[in-house]
């Protein structure tokens, strides 16, 4: 700053406003496309769905391309108020927000057991990460069946057991946790992936400094190795969460929110409003997507908010 | 770039043109349909007998995913509309009349006296006085029933007119004892308990009641609607546990193993149940039972139609076939082609399908009227409510009072009194 101060011939101020223009436009420069991006795929859908959500629209334009809708201002949001459908799709978003995270504990559980050298253990992992490989679709499907009346392993099982079988995709009580419960299966292993890479960086020499300690068993994994895993839980977290709120595809495959309703998501009702063979409630829909987007935006604020802070203490 | 922009479009051009060089000097008339292979075949029959009694008419008919289409007919009617393009009948064509997107066809009905040989299809295709549908083919509904599961829990079997309500439930209580189903259904799609509730509800309280129900003119609390289910329970605990789970086909194949007794449904699925095995030696169809005595017996009967578009390019042409597929002639090749009902009262009908020919007749003497469907005959939204209702009440009836509360609810929202 001195130095630059002492400098006061044209060429140099010259010099310093170009540097001021490089580092001030490049940045800009290189973000420009993807910021394009962003605004388009992002920023631009947000406004349009917050816009269309005041209108009651069926989805239609007439014969001259003119947009059909009508403006009802906050309506669709006190409708949504009232709406039991609503209620139940949030209430269960909420089951699934909290079940979901059983995926944290027993993704660590299975990644500390197979972090070992044993003969074949590349294998086994990978039979682990399977369920993750396969399509939501394919796992849907499986469990359906699996949960089939009549002639699925668990109605079965239920059945030889129990006397009766229970059809838990049948059962209105049931099918949320039936359904939480195909979901946990891959992310389970998308979890335990990723405890696994965080386990191959802790460091041996902690370790074995706490074993001279004469730290085990929890006490080691609770002080010693969880700590070090902290980066790992992170984003096992942000994805567990985001896997709970964007459920959509199980819902779909295995029971389309039904019986009369009582396994849908928001995600799933709002495509059920907006694009459903009975639906075409677009504003409906769109309003729905807006509280969605209200509460996936508690959670993405404070993972922003932790990771800003995490930069800055750097 | 303008340069390689004009080279592609005559590239495409000659691509198209090369396609269509024998069609050169013919007038072209495009039709966008969801046809199933077997349904499409026979489309392709009418068009091959239209297009040689007029060669100076080329129909082009493209076809869709039946599920896309659903979507795709939402874009194609305002961004590229074809001349015709298929759709049903009643409240579910209503939306794309109310947008101005199907034309109004009336004139076709009036000068090929339509309004006489359709008779049985002109409220379904009226909306306001006008006709924007030409109805070509529809199906019976009833009750399909299973001889082997009469004859394995000793049930004595329907005779020439069906039996009487009391009857049935007597006799469902019968097949209740020897573990079968009495009556069969997969209602994860939830449309196929709205056929049961349809059928008690036309029994109960007749047509009129139906479609006043279905326009939201009657509420879920009157005494009426409570005695639809009142008859409704006295089925509940004889329908396949669940239902809710599995699809029509599932339950199909329920019937199909003799594991039940009765299904209520559309003639459609008679092909499936063949596919499992069945034949007209053990498959059997009734119309469903009287219940309150001497109301005049309505059916349901689904009805496809065609439509002419509002952006039709060449409706002159598009009329005349429309003229032609409400024909009584072409009408029987379709429909018998298909294994359906023509819906011109001069068509006719294989005489060698007993299906057909129990719908044919169950149909031409419904003296009460011909319905569509809960949820072709309700607004798109109303019928949802509806069908959830239906379901849960056969699978919760004793949470009655808080389903007809919010269907009510439901009703009054979206037909303010």
């Amino acid at each position: 700053m001195a130095q630059a101060t002492e400098l006061t011939s044209a060429g140099a101020g010259q010099r310093a406003a170009r540097r001021w223009n490089q580092r001030t436009i490049a940045p800009w420069l290189f973000l420009a496309p993807g910021l394009f991006m962003f605004t388009v795929y992002v920023l631009w859908p947000i406004v349009e769905s917050v816009t269309l959500s005041f209108y009651d629209w069926n989805g239609l334009y007439n014969r001259d391309g003119e947009f059909t809708g009508t403006f009802v201002g906050l309506r669709n949001y006190a409708e949504l108020m009232t709406d039991p459908a609503f209620e139940t799709s949030l209430w269960n978003n909420l089951k699934w927000l909290v079940l979901y995270m059983a995926a944290l504990p027993i993704g660590l559980f299975i990644a500390i057991f197979l972090n070992q050298t044993v003969t074949g253990i590349r294998l086994y992992k990978s039979l682990f990460f399977f369920p993750f490989v396969i399509s939501q679709v394919v796992v849907g499907l499986i469990f359906a069946w699996f949960y089939a009346p009549n002639f699925g392993l668990f109605y079965l099982l239920t059945e030889a057991i129990a006397g009766q079988g229970t059809a838990i995709l049948a059962d209105p009580d049931l099918v949320t946790y039936g359904i939480i419960v195909a979901g946990l299966w891959p992310q389970i292993a998308y979890v335990m992936i990723l405890y696994l890479t965080g386990l191959n960086n802790v460091a041996p020499d902690q370790i074995e400094a706490a074993r001279l300690d004469g730290a085990k068993g929890w006490r080691m994994l609770w002080y010693v190795v969880l700590p070090q895993l902290r980066p790992a839980t992170f984003i096992a977290v942000i994805v567990t969460v985001i896997g709970a709120l964007r459920s959509f595809d199980l819902v779909s495959i295995m029971t389309t929110g039904g019986p009369f309703g009582s396994s849908r998501v928001l995600s799933y009702y709002m495509f059920e409003m907006a694009l459903g063979e009975f639906g075409f409630r677009m504003g409906y829909g769109a309003a729905i997507a807006v509280v969605l987007f209200a509460i996936m935006m508690i959670f993405i604020s404070g993972f922003i908010w932790k990771m800003w802070r995490d930069e800055k203490e750097r | 770039m303008v340069h390689k922009k004009t080279g592609a479009l005559a590239l495409v051009a000659a691509l198209m043109l090369s396609t269509s060089a024998f069609a050169q000097d013919k007038r072209v008339v495009t039709w966008n349909a969801d046809y199933d292979p077997i349904p499409l075949a026979a489309a392709e029959a009418l068009i091959a007998d239209f297009e040689a009694a007029n060669p100076e008419i080329d129909i082009q008919l493209t076809n869709f995913d039946h599920e896309a289409y659903k979507n795709a007919i939402r874009n194609f009617l305002t961004a590229d509309p074809p001349d015709l393009a298929n759709w049903y009948a009643a409240n579910r064509m209503r939306p794309f009349v109310e947008a101005g997107l199907f034309a109004d066809i009336s004139d076709v009905w009036a000068e090929n006296g339509l309004n006489d040989a359709l008779a049985s299809s002109v409220p379904s295709s009226t909306i306001d006085g006008k006709q924007y549908a030409i109805p070509y083919t529809y199906y019976q509904w009833g009750i399909y029933y299973n001889r082997d599961a009469y004859a394995a829990a000793g049930v004595e079997l329907p005779g020439e007119g069906g039996v009487t309500w009391e009857q049935f439930l007597a006799n469902c209580e019968k097949f209740k004892a020897a573990e079968i189903d009495c009556v069969t259904t997969g209602s994860s799609a939830l449309w196929p308990v709205a056929g049961i509730f349809d059928y008690l509800s036309l029994r109960t309280n007749g047509y009129q009641f139906h479609s006043d129900l279905a326009a939201g003119k009657i509420s879920w609390t009157s005494p009426e609607a409570r005695a639809v289910f009142a008859e409704f329970a006295k089925l509940q605990p004889y329908v396949t546990a669940n239902h809710a789970a599995i699809d029509w086909q599932d339950a199909a194949a329920i019937f199909v193993q003799d594991k039940a007794a009765h299904y209520v449904m559309g003639n459609f699925a008679v092909g499936v149940f063949k596919e499992g095995g069945m034949t007209n030696d053990n498959l059997g169809f009734m119309v469903f039972p009287e219940i309150t005595p001497g109301i005049a017996r309505a059916e349901e009967a689904p009805t496809d139609t065609i439509h002419l578009t509002s952006g039709a390019k060449n409706p002159d042409d598009a009329k005349k076939f429309l003229a032609y597929i409400a024909s009584a002639e072409a009408q029987s090749k379709w429909n018998a082609a298909v294994g359906q009902l023509p819906t011109n009262k001069n068509a006719a009908v294989d005489p060698a399908d007993p299906f057909l020919t129990a719908g044919f007749q169950a149909l031409s003497t419904a003296t009460g009227g011909i319905a569509q469907f809960w949820d072709r005959d309700a607004d798109a939204e109303y019928a949802k409510a509806g069908m959830e209702g239906f379901q849960q009440f056969l699978v919760q009836p004793d949470q009655l009072e808080a389903i007809l509360e919010r269907l009510e609810q439901t009703r009054l929202r979206l037909y303010p009194q």
